[in-house]
């Protein structure tokens, strides 16, 4: 039994649904983020919201995995801030849904100003309304500045409350000074390009386990939806303990999330 | 917790495998035509750390390729990354 914090199932079959509930999966968290093209229209992120808050909840359902998502415009399509604007403006009327956690993923994805300001915005949104927020750090040689950048931003919200933030592919030269902030940090399986499991665990062994998650981030690219339950096995063949690994892919997330009164 | 011997023997044929794929790559891009390249300098750069002493070999790996520039800048390029600095 484990919870999927951040998967992206819109770009995944029915079938994967399958392949996660036989794994163990319980609880599925979809954060909004690019579908691996550019939407052309403030309107094809209304459809993209619909499908988040109605439709794979349903799909999810008929494999007995409770599914909740996150809002937002993702950083990839926030480089255009009217166009990020008119986007931002249909959030509030799906943020009542039964199943919208809170903001997410922002982030930032080239660094840039423009990014860097409707991130900002995002933030306010959540402050006002008090959710909590997942944050996407950029990949590959963008992300030690995109850490920075973002930390240093987080740092001028005075009512933030960091507890209930989570920045999230964090990797060996990221994690410290997000946990050093007294964020949540999540760590990314990757197949390949990014973190694989094994350095996971090395963080988990270096770090504690006390404000991390592990998700797999599968999408429409190269990724693995089963990517937690393989990172499961190897703990085990690294002797980690099964209370340790149900507390790393179960308690923790179940922590965080809980943090929004919608997660039950 | 694991031992070094239970830990190679879990782990070492595929470190093995790793590093003579690194070697065959750095190989086939010297027998291969063109340019000199901003990534495969990095890559290059970032190999001696792989035997110092340091703890956080991987950590410094990562910083050795990542953009330490502070600014967010005015405007992208592109959307991707390549997965090294672009020098200037
Ligand atoms: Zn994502």
């Amino acid at each position: 039994m484990y919870i999927e914090p951040h998967a992206h199932m819109v770009s995944r079959t029915t079938d994967d649904y399958e392949k996660l509930a036989i794994a163990g999966c319980e609880v599925l968290c979809e954060p909004a983020f690019w579908a691996g093209f550019d939407r052309s229209s403030p309107a094809g992120f209304f459809d993209y919201f619909r499908q988040l808050t109605d439709y794979e909840p349903k799909r999810a359902a008929k494999y007995g995995i409770k599914h909740y998502c996150w809002l937002c415009i993702n950083p990839k399509e926030a480089d255009d801030p009217v166009f990020a604007r008119e986007v931002m403006a249909l959030i509030p009327q799906f943020l009542d849904c039964p199943t919208v956690l809170g903001i997410g993923e922002i982030g930032l994805n080239k660094n840039t100003r423009n990014e860097l300001a409707i991130f900002e915005e995002h933030v306010q949104l959540a402050v006002d309304r008090d959710l909590p927020i997942l944050i996407h750090t950029p990949h590959l040689e963008d992300k030690l500045k995109g850490t920075r950048l973002i930390l240093e931003s987080l740092a001028g919200f005075s009512k933030l409350d960091r507890a209930k933030v989570i920045v999230d592919h964090v990797e060996e030269h990221t994690i410290a000074q997000v946990l050093d902030a007294g964020y949540w940090a999540g760590m990314t399986l990757y197949p390949h390009s990014k973190c694989s499991p094994n350095r996971a665990i090395d963080m988990l062994e270096v770090y504690g386990s006390e404000r991390l998650w592990m998700n797999s981030a599968c999408d429409w690219g190269v990724s693995d939806p089963l990517a937690v339950p393989r990172c499961i096995l190897e703990m085990k063949k690294r002797q980690h303990t099964a209370a340790a690994i149900e507390q790393i892919v179960y308690h923790n997330p179940r922590k965080f999330l809980s943090q929004s009164p919608r997660f039950v | 917790m694991p031992t070094k011997k239970e830990l190679l023997d879990l782990q070492f044929i595929e470190a093995r495998h790793k590093l003579i794929d690194l070697a065959a790559f750095l190989d086939r891009i010297d027998r291969h035509p063109g340019a000199d390249d901003f990534r495969y300098a990095a890559l290059q750069a970032a190999i001696p750390i792989l035997l110092s002493e340091r703890p956080d070999r991987a950590r410094g790996v990562l910083d050795a390729l990542s953009d330490h520039s502070h600014e967010p800048i005015p405007k992208a390029a592109f959307q991707g990354a390549l997965g090294a600095a672009q020098p200037g």
